[in-house]
């Protein structure tokens, strides 16, 4: 059994399939990569998982559980949890509390304030961003924001995460630290499931890529086998 | 290394004298029928009035910074409970049933209408207080005969207490809420709804909650005002002012602070009651330019003018929002 799966997924923006009759699946405790060019479909994708999006047709199992149709706090209560590709943090708020928010409300366990304020802090350790604790989200960089993202959807406590791009904007230092967070929550067994577009990272740090073009799957396969793929150069190359 | 930790600041902020200032200020009013001058009895329960629906708005439209302009009609309904069940039964009940009522009104105008977003649902508000009032108009017209109805007759001291009360219990329930989990996640509804509902929170019932919570003491308030007036009709009960005063007094007292909503109200009120008695001619024009003012030179209303003094005298050091 796949702890994420979907079968036949369809979503059609007025007579535009943004995503059409997808299939997937992410395994236990892997990483897998989902590539294309702009407007394949990708972060549509995300939102049908997380619920943002209701599909037209198709079907998303959750640890073998059909979670089409749930609201989103309810798939986050099960343990999916998602960043965003426009940083959506809190941002009038404390650094902190943003995290600290997913940590009352991500679970369904009730978690004491000050308990709660500590597994914040542990968290924006975690990510990195200890220091800025007090600071408005705001005043964070658009790098530290996207952190601040990954560290609110630890705080729900996730079996699977689904980050939306949080290395575009990077420079190859932070793309490298970013790298390494990823391989951080992984090693907590937490499952990711990634939209990329920074090929350096995403071949690395992989099991397994998927690749999307109009709404549909074209290709799946090891990072090498993506790489050596004659379909995915096309697609990306135009040729 | 110095660690700032969120409950360790919540912990050392202290509310021991301002409160024991608020529990003296609470005995001193609770006492004022017995010692103080007939007037100032009433003239305070107007300004009790206000604070309570001024707090209730900002308790839904602070936070989740939609704008509601049903304050008049979650008024207007405890007026109605008021007319119709005031000669049954005592006057506990029947505030509360006021309150009931209305809370029932803002889960049942919520859950179909808190989805729509900005502006639409502002209209949508404003719209339904025309509606309820046309359509009582046209019951009373039609089916009663006559336009207005006449309401128990309740001492003023009475009415004092109960407003008192209304308002102790309004402003700590607005507190309570603020400092809680609950707030929080209200804040991060108004800052990115949709981030809020990806980490778990159950946004419809959120915002659902907390305008039925604000209705119910919008509705006691007016079922024990209503007392006051002895005869209410439609137009009375569902004044449109009642929806909009309360926005402008939370605006010029910074929707920020609960302490900044409270005094914005009684600033307001009080000014209201001066204008009217001395110059019942211009007084809307003075509140309209005390309003423009405000808005253009007063941005975070009074809380934000004691915010940036405050600020300023300690070195520009970050303060709490």
């Amino acid at each position: 059994m796949f702890v994420l799966e979907g079968q036949g997924v369809t979503k059609y923006f007025g007579g535009l399939a943004a995503v059409s009759d997808v299939d997937f699946h992410v395994d236990q405790g892997e990483i897998v990569g989902l590539i294309g060019p702009n407007g394949a479909g990708k972060t549509t994708l995300f939102g049908l998982i997380s619920a943002a999006l209701v599909p037209n047709s198709g079907t998303i199992r959750f640890k073998g559980e059909n979670i089409t149709g749930l609201r989103p706090h309810q798939i986050c209560k099960k343990g999916l949890a998602r960043t965003f590709q426009s940083v959506k943090v809190f941002s009038d708020m404390p650094v902190i509390n943003n995290v600290v928010l997913g940590v009352h409300f991500g679970t369904s366990e009730r978690v004491k304030a000050a308990q709660a304020a500590n597994e914040a802090d542990r968290l924006l350790e975690f990510v990195g961003l200890s220091g800025r604790a007090m600071v408005p989200a705001k005043d964070l960089t658009l790098v530290n924001q996207k952190l601040l993202e990954v560290a609110r959807a630890l705080a729900t406590k996730p079996e699977v995460l689904l980050l939306d791009e949080i290395m575009a904007g990077l420079n190859s230092t932070e793309i490298t630290q970013a790298m390494e967070l990823v391989s951080k929550i992984r090693a907590q067994g937490i499952t990711i499931f990634m939209i990329e577009h920074v090929m350096k990272a995403i071949m690395s740090v992989c099991d397994r890529i998927m690749v999307l073009d109009h709404g549909k799957k074209i290709a799946e396969g090891t990072p090498q086998e993506i790489a050596t793929s004659k379909m995915v150069v096309e697609v990306y190359l135009g040729e | 290394m110095i660690q700032l930790s969120w409950a360790s600041i919540r912990a050392s902020k202290s509310y021991l004298i301002p409160g024991i200032i608020l529990l003296v200020g609470l005995i001193v009013l609770a006492g004022l029928p017995s010692f103080g001058p007939k007037y100032s009895v009433i003239f305070l329960s107007t300004i009790f009035m206000y604070i309570v629906l001024t707090t209730g708005w900002v308790m839904f439209s602070g936070p989740t910074r939609q704008i509601s302009l049903a304050t008049a009609v979650f008024f207007g309904i405890g007026i109605y409970i008021a007319a119709i069940l005031g000669k049954h039964m005592p006057l506990l009940v029947m505030v509360l049933i006021g309150g009931l009522a209305s809370s029932v009104m803002a889960l049942l105008v919520g859950s179909l209408t808190l989805r729509l977003k900005g502006v639409y649902f502002t209209i949508f508000t404003f719209g339904l207080l025309e509606l309820i009032k046309n359509a009582i108009n046209w019951y009373e017209v039609t089916f009663t005969g006559t336009r207005g109805r006449f309401v128990v007759v309740v001492d003023n001291n009475t009415i004092y207490l109960y407003m008192l009360a209304i308002t102790v219990l309004t402003v700590l329930t607005a507190f309570l809420i603020r400092r809680s989990k609950y707030g929080l996640a209200l804040q991060s509804i108004g800052e990115q709804e949709e981030a809020a509902a990806h980490i778990g929170i159950n946004v419809t019932l959120m915002k659902v909650s907390i305008f039925a919570i604000s209705a119910f003491f919008m509705g006691a308030a007016g079922a024990v005002m209503a007392t006051r007036w002895t005869y209410i009709d439609p137009f009375m009960a569902f004044n449109m002012n009642y929806s909009f005063t309360p926005v402008l007094m939370a605006i010029f007292g910074g929707v920020g602070q609960l302490g900044g909503v409270v005094s914005g109200a009684i600033i307001f009120a009080y000014l209201e009651q001066i204008l009217i008695t001395k110059y019942p001619f211009y007084y809307m024009l003075v509140f309209g330019i005390v309003m423009v003012v405000s808005v253009l030179f007063l941005p975070n209303g009074l809380a934000g003018v004691v915010k940036n003094w405050r600020a300023r005298t300690t070195g520009g050091r970050y303060v709490r929002t």
